[in-house]
């Protein structure tokens, strides 16, 4: 049988499947479904400083592949995650959760990286940069170099945990966003998150969210992951996780050729909560019809 | 919850765009009235949360009305055809809360949860009162199957144009120990305002997974945020807030 572990910035997963923040709570109510230490690691909700009810009714929309999201960031609040969800999460999963944070300043990703950086159950930090800035404008930190990289700065004075910044799709050029995190002092760069759309009611003429826009996932966004992950992979070193539309391992390995090193799944959680089980398990046969002994071979092989 | 590929037994129609779905196979995931399964249909991204209306061991029967691509897909599957289902999905009523008589009021297609919560609450010998209303008469269905169980059933429409005029809160009985009801938001509300007592209410909301994962279904109550697909989708009463 293949080889299927790989390292992700110096921390070695058994394979590079990972549920994708959002899409898997914080684990352990899947634990019902199935044995989750079959998983890499997994990203757990994005958590930020306060408590979020998140956005009004209706969050969800249907597109032809794959859904649009308005949750909004709903989370207990940093303090409940330390206090209530991970003590439930370690009772059940036995490797280190890569922790997802969201903010709407730098102090607040500083505040909640501190907090997390302290549990010993967090092996990485994902800092997803995707959200507005309160004293910018509100313009999301995601969309302008200098704006990211003062993010990565003020996480990675408050952690001596790997931190991977995780880029919005809803940019120009994804690669001098990527370039500025580096240089910034980022571990690892994910992407990507979801892109911004929107769906309009026929019957009420108004648009279906009731915030108005969304953010697009599932396989849908593939081959702009795909691509996002191949241009990144060229201009970085640091490794990268490929999210976006994975759905398959046959998918997993495309995500790996393009450059990363680990590979998210999010939405197909969604439509079956075995999905990244049965990716897993589907990985060995797959592998072998390629030719694949080991996975790690695969990250960025379609570059020249 | 389980996981379940369902043979298709029956699909056929009970009212005006109405119909209802036999499925035979595993049903040990689905363990209290009002819990719901959500179905994958080909060609369709996210799976449709449908009610069960009755589940006996090895088949689960659900009603459903098309108002949209999914259910018109559904309404196009026959006999033989194979469903891949999460089941047992939701919360479901409490059947120890009921009483001697409780008093069950289903509007429209949330009539159907209500049927083997009708014929558990029967089983366990309670006098049980059951208001459908509809919002007209070539919409009713199960009237027949309530009474069957020795349900006392009244019906109501919206247009007068079979049983009493008016929505289930112009027919609710004198007297009744609990109430659960099951149906579209403005009926759960005024339902809230117009029973007496305490009682239990199903809700609706647009999901993402069904299961507890996305977050795409939750509702402000009382006892905070809460996933209309895993912490409800029945909720009791005193929990509830109304968006203004
Ligand atoms: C817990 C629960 C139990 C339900 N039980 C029943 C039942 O027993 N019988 C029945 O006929 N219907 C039931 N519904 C409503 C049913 O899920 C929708 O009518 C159905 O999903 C519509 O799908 P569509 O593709 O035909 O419509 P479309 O409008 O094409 O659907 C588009 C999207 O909107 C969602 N959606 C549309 N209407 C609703 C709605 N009212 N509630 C939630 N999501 C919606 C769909 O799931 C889909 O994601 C229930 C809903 C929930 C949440
Ligand atoms: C319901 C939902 C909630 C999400 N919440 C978060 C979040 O809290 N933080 C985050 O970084 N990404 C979040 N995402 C984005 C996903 O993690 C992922 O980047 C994106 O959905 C693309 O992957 P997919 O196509 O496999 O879903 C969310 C996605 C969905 C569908
Ligand atoms: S629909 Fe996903 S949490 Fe309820």
């Amino acid at each position: 049988m293949g080889e299927l572990s790989v390292t992700l910035c110096g921390v070695e997963l058994s394979n590079p499947v990972i549920p994708a923040s959002g899409t898997f709570g914080y684990g352990y109510e899947f634990a019902e479904y199935y044995d989750i230490n079959c998983l890499g690691t997994f990203s757990f909700k994005g958590t930020t400083r306060e408590p979020r009810f998140g956005n009004p009714q209706p969050r969800i929309a249907e597109c032809g592949a794959g859904l649009l999201n308005a949750v909004g960031l709903q989370n207990p609040g940093v303090e409940a995650v330390i206090a209530e969800e991970l003590p439930k999460l370690a009772k059940v999963f036995c490797k280190p959760v890569m922790a997802n944070v969201s903010g709407f300043s730098l102090e607040d990703y500083a505040y909640t990286c501190a907090r997390l950086d302290g549990q010993p159950q967090v092996g990485w930090l994902e800092v997803n940069i995707s959200c507005p800035n309160v004293h910018g404008g509100g313009m999301s930190f995601g969309t302008d170099p200098a704006a990211a990289a003062s993010v990565v700065r003020a996480v990675k004075a408050v952690t001596k945990k790997p931190v991977i910044v995780k880029l919005t799709p809803n940019v120009t050029d994804v690669v001098s966003v990527a370039r500025a995190c580096e240089d910034a002092g980022a571990d690892g760069i994910s992407l990507i998150n979801t892109l911004l759309g929107m769906r309009i009611d026929l019957k009420r003429k108004r648009p279906l969210l009731a915030n108005g826009t969304g953010g697009l996932s599932g396989p849908a966004v593939f081959p702009v992951a795909v691509r996002m992950v191949y241009q990144v992979y060229e201009a970085v070193s640091v490794p990268i996780v490929g999210v976006g539309g994975v759905r398959s391992a046959e998918d997993v390995i495309e995500m790996m050729l393009a450059g990363a090193t680990a590979v998210e799944v999010g939405a197909a959680n969604l439509v079956d909560p075995y999905a990244c089980r049965d990716i897993i398990a589907a990985l060995p046969a797959v592998m072998e019809r390629y030719g694949i002994e080991n996975l790690r071979d695969m990250i960025g092989g379609a570059h020249g | 919850m389980k996981k379940v590929i369902f043979e298709i037994t029956e699909n056929s129609p009970l009212a005006a765009g109405v119909y209802r779905l036999r499925l035979a196979g595993d049903t040990s995931g689905v363990t209290a009235p009002g819990q719901f399964v959500n179905i994958a249909l080909p060609g369709l991204y996210l799976r449709r949360p449908i009610s069960v209306c009755d589940a006996e061991p090895g088949l689960l029967t659900l009603v459903y009305k098309v108002v949209g691509h999914g259910t018109e897909a559904m309404a196009a599957m026959g006999r033989g055809e194979r469903l891949d289902v999460l089941t047992g999905l939701g919360n479901g009523f409490d059947t120890a809360l009921a009483g001697d008589s409780p008093l069950l009021l289903g509007g429209g297609i949330g009539a159907a949860p209500l049927y083997w919560l009708a014929r558990t609450l029967r089983a366990a010998g309670k006098r049980v009162c059951a208001v459908l209303g509809f919002n007209t008469e070539g919409d009713i269905f199960y009237e027949d199957e309530f009474r069957a169980l020795g349900c006392d059933v009244t019906v109501a429409t919206a247009d007068g144009s079979y049983g009493a005029h008016g929505f289930v809160t112009n027919a609710l009985p004198d007297d009744y120990s609990f109430t659960y009801a099951c149906g579209p938001e403005p009926m759960l509300r005024a339902v809230c305002d117009r029973a007496a007592g305490d009682g239990q209410l199903s809700f609706e909301a647009r999901m993402g997974c069904g299961f507890g994962a996305c977050m795409g279904c939750t509702r402000e109550t009382v006892n905070g945020p809460k996933r209309v697909c895993r912490d409800g989708p029945v909720f009791r009463k005193g929990e509830i807030l109304w968006a203004s």
